[in-house]
């Protein structure tokens, strides 16, 4: 899909130099990783592959990527001194610098553990001029670029669950933009990444919580532009 | 309306309806974005508080990138212009201090606005700015200015992707000052014409640059090309305001830039395997670096 061109592709970000691929696009994997984690991790391992291994520590991407897991937006000063805030926060971090053929030029996997969620996985790409994809989570494909609010769910993969969410999106009028559905294989995990045209309320979310063997749901909003 | 997405195209708009770029330019985006024209002039004027900072904050500093390869050169130029010592009027001093002054901010990940990538950050705010300082113009002509300069780079990315990764420098750096080039004219009161063939003359003469970073790092060439840039881009404003045009439209330029860019090797684009990044210097800085970061 070619994206309508605006103003402020050309004139803009505001952000932390000296990078939108390798500094400003980490922020934004680590952004919205962060939020598809759901919490402050207590633990978080960075692998980083290719041009992010060799050069990201020039161009700040570790800073960038561990800023944005800690919540820091394109533009927060304090990216920098994200080795210092993650310290304080107890935040056990590290890097790996890797190298795989069959990784996209600038790739990132997140080892994530927390206190309610114990352990994920994300992985990422950046695209250039600041743009991302989270294409994993858990191992199931995603394609989550942070343009649309998103519903991450990962559940059971039995009959009827795509038609319980969609009904309860439908029940709010929301229009869902684009659709992502995976599986690990038939009768086990299953997950959705649905983009929505507008902002899901609380009550919609908590309904879709109730759904039995939800196994986690999380509402991405979309990134600041 | 559908957005004309070729210089021609807007040019003849502009015409027919008797506008400058920019007021077609701001109300296309008002209308795409579905807000008021003065909150678009908004939005430019924040990013344009932004690149003030930026100068600013890079004018006082001399705190080097984390690779030690940049970050004192402005403060180098600051000094030898306290000593009234230049080959330079104060003007040109003015916009080559604060291009190194913003790209100086960008490598040592201070706050930038990318302009139209963060690599090439310190050209259209050093034009832009400092013009602007020395011609006392007001803030609404420096909005104008960025709008102009924001039109022309969206129209040519419509062919040719800014990023040195797809079509080398010359996607950066080269539109970049093109992009300062036409908000120049704009800011002295040029013609739609003029504009764009100040574009076209910049344009033109930057085609084939190379991206070819030393490890990689946006600082060598990154950092005093910017400073080139700048001065070069009042160049070509300075000619198109004396009525000089481009023989060749600046679409064609376009065209051509993107066929070069197709042309140019991928060691020569962004990867750093050509050019600066694999001479005996360039491979030195970069071995040093890895062993420097290996035991961090």
């Amino acid at each position: 899909m070619k994206k309508v061109k605006t103003l402020f592709d050309v004139i803009g970000p505001v952000m932390i130099g000296p990078s939108s691929s390798h500094t400003a696009g980490a922020v934004r994997i680590g952004l919205l990783s962060g939020k598809i984690f759901g919490e402050i991790p207590q633990k978080v391992c960075f692998k980083l592959y290719n041009s992010f291994a060799k050069t990201g520590k020039g161009h700040g991407t570790d800073k960038g990527l561990l800023g944005g897991v800690l919540g820091m937006d394109v533009d927060d000063e304090s990216i920098k001194k994200a080795f210092d805030i993650a310290k304080k926060l107890n935040v056990d971090y590290s890097f790996e610098y890797l190298e795989s053929y069959d990784k996209h030029p600038n790739s990132v996997d997140i080892l994530l553990e927390g206190k309610n969620v114990q352990k994920m996985e994300i992985s990422a790409i950046s695209k250039g001029a600041g743009e991302v994809v989270i294409t994993k989570i858990n191992g199931y494909s995603f394609n989550i670029n942070g343009d649309y609010d998103t519903l991450v769910l990962i559940y059971k993969d039995k009959p009827g669950m795509i038609y319980k969410v969609t009904a309860l999106i439908q029940s709010a009028n929301l229009n869902i933009a684009t659709m992502h559905c995976d599986r690990n294989a038939k009768g086990q995990e299953a997950s959705m990444g649905i983009c929505l045209d507008g902002v899901i309320s609380n009550e919609i979310l908590d309904k879709l919580k109730e759904i039995e063997e939800v196994y986690l749901i999380r509402n991405i909003e979309m990134l600041k532009k | 309306m559908i957005k004309p997405d070729t210089f021609k195209d807007i040019l003849e708009l502009a015409e027919t309806e008797n506008k400058k770029l920019y007021e077609i330019s701001q109300k296309f985006e008002a209308d795409s974005l579905e807000i008021a024209q003065e909150e678009i002039r908004d939005r430019v004027k924040n990013i344009l508080d932004a690149m003030k900072e930026a100068i600013k904050q890079g004018l006082i500093s001399a705190e080097k990138s984390s690779s030690g390869l940049s970050g004192d050169n402005c403060a180098k130029l600051v000094e030898k212009y306290k000593s009234g010592k230049s080959l330079f009027s104060k003007t040109y001093q003015k916009v080559l201090t604060y291009s190194l002054a913003t790209i100086e901010q960008n490598a040592r990940m201070g706050k930038i606005a990318a302009c139209p990538t963060a690599g090439s950050c310190g050209i259209v705010p050093a034009v832009i700015i400092a013009m602007a300082e020395s011609l006392n113009l007001d803030e609404e002509e420096q909005i104008n200015a960025l709008i102009t300069a924001g039109l022309i780079g969206e129209i040519v990315s419509e062919k040719l992707a800014l990023a040195g990764a797809v079509a080398g420098c010359q996607s950066e750096c080269g539109v970049a000052a093109a992009m300062a080039a036409a908000g120049l004219v704009e800011m002295c009161e040029g013609t739609n014409e003029q504009i764009l063939n100040a574009a076209a003359l910049t344009l033109k003469n930057i085609m084939g640059l190379v991206c070819d970073p030393v490890a990689g790092l946006v600082e060598i060439p990154c950092v005093k090309r910017n400073a080139f840039l700048s001065i070069y881009a009042v160049t070509g404003a300075e000619l198109a305001l004396a009525g000089i045009k481009s023989v060749i439209p600046v679409d064609e330029i376009v065209d051509a830039m993107k066929q070069v860019g197709e042309m140019m090797s991928p060691k020569l684009k962004e990867s750093s395997e050509a050019g600066l990044a694999v001479t005996p210097s360039g491979i030195q800085i970069t071995e040093e670096l890895a062993k420097k970061w290996q035991q961090d």
